[in-house]
């Protein structure tokens, strides 16, 4: 699975953090660092994080 | 009604109508879908309305994405009026009965209005809760323009701040002694106030309009209660918002202050009882909530639309089935350059400890405490430190969770 998230959109709500902190995870400064690629197994998370994000910044595509 | 076939209504086309009916489709419901709205546009994001929508140079669309596969009629631009439980229907404002075998009720709330309405200049003084309000509000904010904002809460503080933003001359208007006090305490109160201030925006705190002043029926300025006058050329009232519970007046539920539910998102009527094949979502139900000590309370947050109009789907699709809703609430808010996020409930804390206070590098952190016990945190700049009081507030919904159904784990793998 790949995700990319749009950094110009992102306004560092944390929701994908809260629904898959193995994937997404906040730097000192507040900036979003996450894993493009997180195992298949993370999917049910990283879906959850997608519908989650109220600027919508996070998209999956296939590998 | 089987699980999958049969005609379900959803009453409200915004975040919580739309997550719903998403939800339901996912769920495996073939059934026929009808979705009404009382504004004629399709699903749209509320939370710009307070923050880019008055400041972008363009409008933005700030319509949300339709999920494929949703398969579902509209009826918008036609208020629900009526909700017969007894024979299954909801009734618009052009008389269309719709029979349905589940009604999920996501109507939202609406802006709460001047105490005497009779008393108002018949132009000038707005509220902002629907996408048509905002592009009203957007069209009286030239540079210059002298705006007067009723009440220092999350959605008067942003407004007054787009507003600042696009040059226009500010006062916000506080009854209390700080902005937010009662939603997160008078120290957190205090560094919004001077985030306020620092922007250059007239803070007047404790307290409150007395009159409004017009000329041929155009806002000319307000009266406050301490005597002194604003020159206006425009005022927003931003008294916070009611449950949109009117259209279910003679029906069976309860509908005092809110659409009261059991904690599966199941309406109920005043004596208790479910009421049959109704559910309700998002920011007119009123839910029993763990944080509050399972006391029943409304939530007007986005996320709070998201998880509840999904749940609710779901109870309605299974009634044998319901899971318990135990969401941490989240909620957000943007003043000038500082992005304030929150989880859990603030207001309800007895005492409020502020970890970090940094006015000039935009840094706050504070966490919320009822008898001892974790119930909410606020940061600014700061939102990767509320992961760990997230955490810590999900633990205590797990436990509330199991406490309210025993015979269930924590950890049960989902059925299909």
């Amino acid at each position: 699975m790949q995700i990319t998230v749009d950094m110009n959109v992102c306004e560092s709500h944390g929701q994908c953090v809260f629904a898959a902190p193995e994937v997404f995870s906040f730097d000192d400064e507040d900036y979003l660092v996450y894993d493009a690629a997180p195992p298949d197994a993370l999917r049910d998370k990283v879906e959850k994080a997608v519908a989650s994000c109220p600027v919508r910044a996070i998209t999956i595509s296939a590998r | 009604m089987s699980a999958t076939t049969g005609r379900l209504v959803i009453v409200g086309a915004s975040l919580a109508g739309l997550r719903a009916a998403q939800a339901l489709r996912a769920d495996g419901f073939t059934g026929s879908l009808t979705i009404v709205g009382d504004e004629p546009h399709f699903p749209y994001d509320r939370p710009p309305l307070s923050k880019r929508t008055l400041t972008a140079d363009l409008v933005p669309d700030n319509a949300l994405p339709m999920p494929d596969g949703l398969d579902a009629r509209w009826e918008l631009g036609q208020p629900a009026v009526h909700l017969d439980t007894q024979r299954g229907a909801v009734t618009l404002g052009d008389g269309t009965r719709l029979a349905y075998d589940g009604v999920l009720v996501a109507t939202g709330s609406t802006a709460r209005g001047w105490h005497d309405p009779r008393s108002l200049p018949e132009r000038g003084v707005l509220t902002l809760r629907t996408r048509d309000d905002a592009l009203r509000l957007r069209a009286e904010l030239p540079p210059g323009h002298k705006l007067v904002v009723v009440g220092a809460g999350f959605l008067g503080g942003e407004i007054a701040a787009a507003a600042r933003a696009r040059g226009v001359d500010v006062t916000l208007v506080e009854a209390a002694s700080q902005p937010l006090e009662r939603a997160i305490g008078a120290g957190p109160g205090a560094y919004m106030a001077e985030l306020h201030r620092e922007a250059g925006i007239d803070l007047r705190t404790g307290t409150t309009v007395a009159d409004f002043r017009a000329t041929g029926g155009r806002l000319t300025g307000v009266r406050l209660s301490d005597d002194s006058e604003l020159p206006a050329d425009v005022a927003v009232l931003a008294l916070g918002a009611a449950p949109a519970t009117a259209w279910l007046a003679g029906s069976s539920l309860d509908i005092g202050n809110g659409v009261r539910c059991d904690i599966h998102l199941r309406a109920l009527t005043a004596d208790g009882a479910v009421v049959p094949g109704v559910v309700a979502a998002g920011d007119v139900a009123r839910v029993p909530h763990h944080l509050a000590g399972g006391a029943p309370i409304v939530l007007g947050h986005w996320s709070n639309a998201v998880e509840q109009g999904t749940a609710a789907a779901h109870t309605l699709l299974k009634p044998d089935d319901p899971r318990p809703f135990t969401g941490v609430p989240t909620f957000w808010s943007d003043l000038h350059d500082a992005r304030i996020r929150s989880v859990g409930l603030p207001a309800l804390a007895d005492e409020v400890r502020v970890h970090e206070h940094d006015l000039a590098g935009r840094h706050l952190e504070v966490g919320y405490h009822r008898a001892g016990k974790l119930v909410g945190a606020l940061t600014v700049g700061r939102t990767g430190r509320l992961t760990a009081y997230r955490h810590q507030l999900e633990r205590d919904a797990w436990r509330a969770r199991a406490a309210t159904e025993p015979h269930r784990s924590p950890c049960r793998s989902s059925r299909s």
